[in-house]
Order: structure tokens, then C-alpha cells, then sequence
């Protein structure tokens, strides 16, 4: 025993004072940070410092002596999990705007205090008082954007592709279609196609509008190659896939990558979107967090951060600073006409919100034989197949422990004879 | 009572996490949003029961592939010298060391279209597409699980004693016969275990099909994606999963011990 309680306290010894000579080496070798601020932003959405451009974190990090943590996610369901699961805690998020909306109706926005982000001057009027912010209180714009259409002319005739309708044509099946893999910008899209179609930017759907999206998505289960997020770019591309709908700014960045790749601005319109910088109300450096987003809003860095995600940014200053030829791509400054065609997402109850969510998972996981006339919900066959599999298990568990039990017990009193 | 005594901070981390998160996962599973009791989850699950189905096909199919080709593979090992046997061992591990998303990516790159693979079918006048369809799922587990198989095979077979396949032999036994009476029956336990360390991660997986499969979901990335917004339809679907793998271990032990004592 006593030999135990001496491995004990010399092993508790050894890793005080490994863990102390940790916290002495880090608060030695961290450049004298004062403070630190925890950033959560979509994945590729600052500009990072190679080939040339401004890194904005050390930028940040080298004029204010903050350390910035930066963390990505990919979409803005995956960030709200984080936020009210976890315990991690985040400074500055940049969620799109319905995201803003629903996280303000929660109360899980802090207000910003606006005399310490004097560059929000620069914020172009446009892009004030907004339907998720009508006052103003709780963002600042980070950047703007639409979905439209990207399609490889190498596969398909250059200007034959006109609108989302084409994704549903089984003339391309053989090129390779690819599909949003989140629920909001995959049902959208059905929505506008389904007969009569239903208005995505609308304030709340019914059941009913959600399970004709469904079906109108399982339809497309026929020709889609895939559901995809941050994979399109490997798959536009690296010529594997011919055509998806994707977030306008992200097609300017594939055409930029692969010449034969070419775009078009879908007929029916198409979701018009705006990630603003927001604040949680769990922040724990709320001083740091609107330094950052004031450190965002100044022009060189909007243009950089701009010219890096090539999407709209809602910054005046940032204009003169950005390339020329972005500018004027119809993908970053799409025709006033054609943003009279686009809508906005409004914040949904959080009830139909996860009805959405679900139906889509189930579209996702629907087999694709399923033809639109025949398809059912539930297939009755599988689930009684899972059903007999799970009362054989059962049964068959039950036997075996039994009979295990009863020998245990025959050994037992054949000890006790004997 | 003495002996048991180091054992308590290991039982204190399976209560936590293990007996905890098990007992978490069955409670969700059965209430509703708002923690009453029911079976709704389970309902709300059944949507689900052909993604199900295939997931344990795809399971199943791998799991066997894995078995026919690490079978040979490990009995050669085990009658390779001392030093060959921990070098083959040490080359099969070596993959395992990169990051499981690199390695399916790996996949991916091989198997696409203008890929290597694809190019040189395409020589031989062969066009078929190697990526997003079951078959390429299948491969990727078995690439990725293969060496799970192996290694408990290779542990139990270099146990066996080589004179018993030498007696097998001296008493007439044909080559077919020593496998039959000696070898198979010897490496019962190493199958099992194989079976249950790829069987069990097959079913369960995400990511693989998402990234070599097409539209079609396993039942993996079905639990994570639910998880998103309902943790209770879940922790159903993740029950039910248990349900079977639970039963086909249980099953598995039982033939195994069986087997071993005849």
C-alpha cells in the first residue's frame, strides 16, 4: 500500500511540474499577447497571407498585441450546434443573415457598441437596416453574394444552361450534377422549381410546401451525382463533375481555376445573401471582439478579405483597392435587374425549421432507383426486415443468456454435490 | 480486495464515459422534444430502415472481403521468421498512421474520373466509372479496415504450434485436412475478434460514402446529420444500430467458444 500511495504522489509530482513548466513556457514564447479573441467564420473566408495577400490574422494580431483563435465551420447549422452545445466559447461569429436573425430572436447576440467600430462608416447604406437587423444593433456586414449556376463548356454547350431547371435534366446525368448539401440552399432551390413554385424567402412555410420541396429533390435523386459543400471545388474544378448550383463568389474562384468553366445567372432567381459579423452574448473579450470587427471594416483590409473570398463586400472604402476585373464579373456585381429577381432568407420557427432539416436528411438518404410517381416515405419492406432483424437479435440474446444462466446454475450445484 | 484497488480509476473513466453517454444516448432515444417518454424517435426512425439495411450490407459485404483476404495474407505471416513477421506487420501498419479523411481522399483521387485507374481501363478500351457507387464505398472500408482483420489473425495464428501441423501431416492428413482440423479451428478466436473490429466500424462509419460513394447515405452519416437538429430520432437510429451489432457479438461468442472446445 504504501508503496502504491509513493508511485501516486511521485507521478502527481512529475505532472505539476510538467504542467507548470508548460504554462512558464507558453506565457514566455507568446510574443507578449495582451488578451485574445475567438474568431468563428466560415471555412475560406479571410484572406490568409499567401501568394502576395495581406494576412489579416497576423495583421490583427501584430497592431493590437491580441491573439486570435480562429476556427472554421461550414455551415450555418453547424455553427448554431456549436454555440448552444458546446461550451466553447466565441468572440466575433459571422453567420449569414437569416443565422443573425434567429440567433438574435434567441437572445444570443450581444448588442455592439458602435463607437468602438468607427468604420462602420464605411458600410455601404445598401446594406443598413436589414430585415434580420432593422435597427442595427447587434452586425456589421461582412460580405454579400447569390447562388448561381457554374457548368464546365468542355461537358455542356456554352449557354445552353439558363436555370436551376437544368439541374433536374437528365440530358446531364452522364456530366455529373452537383446538389447544395444543406438544407436551406438545397430546398430553396426545389421550391422555386416545384409546380406552382413556392416563394423560398418567405416567412414561414407549411408542411405541406416542405414535402413537395422534398419530393421535387428526390426527383432530382434520379440525375444528381452528388451532394456536395466545399467539395465542389475538387470536383468543378478537376473536370469531375459538369455542373452544380454553388455560391456565386465560389464559381468566380473555379473559373479562375479551370478555364473550360463557365456560369450563368439562373432565370428563376436565386438566394441573395449576407454574412454580417456578430458578437455571442457568451463572448468573454467583448472589448477585443469589436476591435477585430473594426480591424475588418477598414477598407485595405475589406479589400483584401474581398478580393480573397471574391464575393461583394458591403464596404465603400474597400472599392478602390479591389481588382478591376472582379468588379466588373457579373458574379460579384450581379445586374440590378437580375437582384430584383432574388430574395432573402427570413428566420424560420424553429418547429418547421427542423421539419426542414429532417425532410432533407431523408431526401439525402432516399435510394435513387425510387421514381417520383411510386416513391413512398416509408418503404414497408425495409422496415419490417429491420424489425424481424431486431426481435431475432433480441430473441436469440435472450435464449443464449438463459441458457448460459442455467448452466452456470447445473455447474454450480454440481460443485456443491461434489 | 487489495488487487482491485488500481482497477478503480479505470472503472471511474468506463462510468464516465462509457456507462454515462451509453445511458445519455438511451434516454433521448426514448422521449420526445420535450423529455416525456415515448417511442416517437423510433417511429420518426423508421424512415430511415433502408439506408439501414444497406449500411449493414455494405458492412457485411466488406467484412467478408476483408476476411478472405486476410486470411491467407496472415497465415503466410505467421509462418514467416521472427524478423519478416514484425516487418510485414510494421508495413501494414504504416497507413494507419496517416489521418483516415487523407486516406479516403487518396481513394478518391485514385478512383476518379481521368484518374489513374480510370486512364488505364480506358487504354484497354474498358470505360466504366469507378467512383460513387457502392463498389467504391465497399473498397474504401476494406482498404481501410483490412489491417483490423489481420492483426488479431496474425496474433492468434503465430500461436499455434507448427508441430501440430507436422503431426496433422505425419498422420496422413492432406493439405486440405490439416486447414480443416487444425488451422481453421485453432484461429477461430482471431476471426471472431477480426470479424467484430470491422464489422462493428463498417456499420457505424461516416464520411466514406460521402466522399466515394454518390447520393446515397450510410446510416453513419444519417446519425450525424439527424444529430444537427433532432437528437432524439438520433439516439434512436443509434440504438437500434447497437440493438444489432450487440446481438451479432453476442451470437459470434457463442458459435466461437463452440467452435474452440470441439
Amino acid at each position: 500500500m504504501k508503496r502504491v500511495s509513493l508511485i501516486v504522489i511521485a507521478v502527481l509530482i512529475a505532472l505539476s511540474s510538467l504542467s507548470l513548466s508548460a504554462c512558464g513556457g507558453s506565457t514566455s514564447d507568446d510574443d507578449g499577447f495582451q488578451g485574445e479573441v475567438n474568431v468563428y467564420n466560415w471555412g475560406e473566408y479571410i484572406s490568409p497571407g499567401d501568394d502576395g495577400t495581406i494576412d489579416v490574422i497576423k495583421e490583427f494580431q501584430d497592431k493590437y498585441h491580441i491573439k486570435v483563435n480562429y476556427t472554421n465551420f461550414e455551415t450555418n447549422e453547424e455553427m448554431y450546434n456549436v454555440l448552444t452545445n458546446s461550451n466553447s466559447t466565441y468572440d466575433v461569429i459571422i453567420p449569414s443573415d437569416y443565422m443573425v436573425a434567429r440567433l438574435r430572436n434567441e437572445g444570443m447576440l450581444e448588442k455592439l457598441d458602435f463607437s468602438n467600430i468607427p468604420n462602420y462608416k464605411y458600410i455601404d447604406e445598401r446594406f443598413k437596416n436589414m430585415d434580420y437587423d432593422p435597427d442595427n444593433e447587434y452586425s456589421v456586414p461582412y460580405s454579400w453574394g447569390f447562388v448561381a449556376i457554374g457548368y464546365n463548356t468542355d461537358m455542356i454547350k456554352e449557354g445552353s444552361v439558363t436555370g436551376f431547371k437544368d439541374l433536374w435534366d437528365p440530358k446531364y446525368k452522364d456530366d455529373g450534377i452537383l446538389m447544395f448539401n444543406n438544407s436551406r440552399d438545397a430546398m430553396a432551390i426545389a421550391m422555386q422549381l416545384c409546380d406552382p413554385p413556392i416563394d423560398p424567402g418567405s416567412k414561414s412555410f407549411t408542411r405541406e410546401d416542405i414535402d413537395r420541396a422534398t419530393d421535387k429533390l428526390i426527383e432530382e435523386k434520379s440525375v444528381l451525382k452528388k451532394y456536395v459543400m466545399d467539395q465542389v471545388f475538387t470536383e468543378m474544378e478537376g473536370n469531375q463533375s459538369g455542373l452544380c448550383a454553388y455560391y456565386a463568389g465560389d464559381i468566380f474562384t473555379m473559373m479562375d481555376n479551370n478555364e473550360a468553366l463557365s456560369y450563368c445567372l439562373p432565370e428563376e432567381g436565386s438566394n441573395l445573401f449576407n454574412d454580417a459579423m456578430c458578437i455571442p452574448s457568451t463572448c468573454k473579450n467583448k472589448e477585443n471582439a469589436e476591435l477585430f470587427i473594426n480591424f475588418m471594416c477598414e477598407p485595405e483590409i475589406a479589400a483584401a478579405n474581398a478580393e480573397y473570398i471574391t464575393y461583394g463586400t458591403p464596404n465603400t472604402g474597400a472599392l478602390e483597392y479591389i481588382d478591376e476585373e472582379m468588379l466588373e464579373s457579373e458574379l460579384i456585381n450581379p445586374p440590378d435587374e437580375y437582384l430584383e429577381k432574388c430574395y432573402t432568407f427570413a428566420n424560420l420557427d424553429d418547429d418547421i425549421y427542423s421539419y426542414m432539416q429532417k425532410r432533407f436528411v431523408e431526401a439525402c438518404s432516399a435510394s435513387a432507383e425510387v421514381s417520383s410517381v411510386e416513391k413512398k416515405a416509408v418503404d414497408p419492406g425495409a422496415v419490417t426486415a429491420v424489425v424481424i432483424i431486431l426481435a431475432v437479435i433480441i430473441i436469440a440474446t435472450i435464449v443464449i443468456i438463459i441458457l448460459d444462466i442455467r448452466k452456470a446454475l447445473k455447474n454450480r450445484g454440481r460443485i456443491n454435490k461434489i | 480486495m487489495k488487487s482491485k484497488r488500481p482497477a478503480i480509476p479505470y472503472l471511474g473513466w468506463m462510468l464516465v464515459f462509457t456507462i454515462v453517454p451509453l445511458v445519455m444516448v438511451v434516454y433521448y432515444a426514448f422521449t420526445d422534444s420535450e423529455g416525456h417518454f415515448s417511442v416517437e424517435p423510433f417511429i420518426n426512425a423508421s424512415v430511415y430502415s433502408e439506408v439501414f439495411l444497406y449500411s449493414l450490407l455494405i458492412a457485411l459485404i466488406s467484412t467478408l472481403i476483408c476476411l478472405v483476404l486476410a486470411y491467407p495474407l496472415a497465415f503466410s505471416i505467421s509462418r514467416c521468421s521472427q524478423r519478416g513477421q514484425s516487418l510485414i506487420i510494421m508495413l501494414l501498419m504504416v497507413p494507419m498512421w496517416m489521418n483516415f479523411i487523407l486516406r479516403i481522399y487518396a481513394w478518391v483521387l485514385i478512383l476518379q474520373n481521368y484518374g489513374p485507374l480510370d486512364m488505364i481501363l480506358n487504354f484497354f478500351g474498358i470505360d466504366v466509372t469507378l467512383i460513387g457507387n457502392s463498389g467504391a464505398v465497399i473498397v474504401g472500408m476494406v482498404y481501410e479496415f483490412l489491417p483490423f482483420m489481420i492483426l488479431p489473425l496474425h496474433t492468434v495464428m503465430s500461436k499455434i504450434d507448427s508441430s501440430l501441423i507436422e503431426a496433422a501431416q505425419d498422420l496422413g492428413c492432406s493439405g486440405f485436412y490439416v486447414f480443416r482440423k487444425v488451422i481453421l479451428p485453432l484461429s477461430v478466436p482471431g476471426i471472431i475478434s477480426g470479424i467484430t473490429m470491422v464489422f462493428v466500424p463498417t456499420a457505424s462509419t461516416f464520411l466514406v460514402a460521402q466522399y466515394l460513394g454518390g447520393t446515397q447515405f450510410m446510416i453513419g452519416d444519417v446519425i450525424e446529420r439527424i444529430f444537427q437538429s433532432d437528437h432524439n430520432t438520433g439516439s434512436a437510429i443509434a440504438v437500434v444500430l447497437m440493438v444489432v451489432i450487440l446481438g451479432c457479438l453476442v451470437f459470434m461468442n457463442r458459435f466461437g467458444d463452440k467452435e474452440a472446445v470441439n
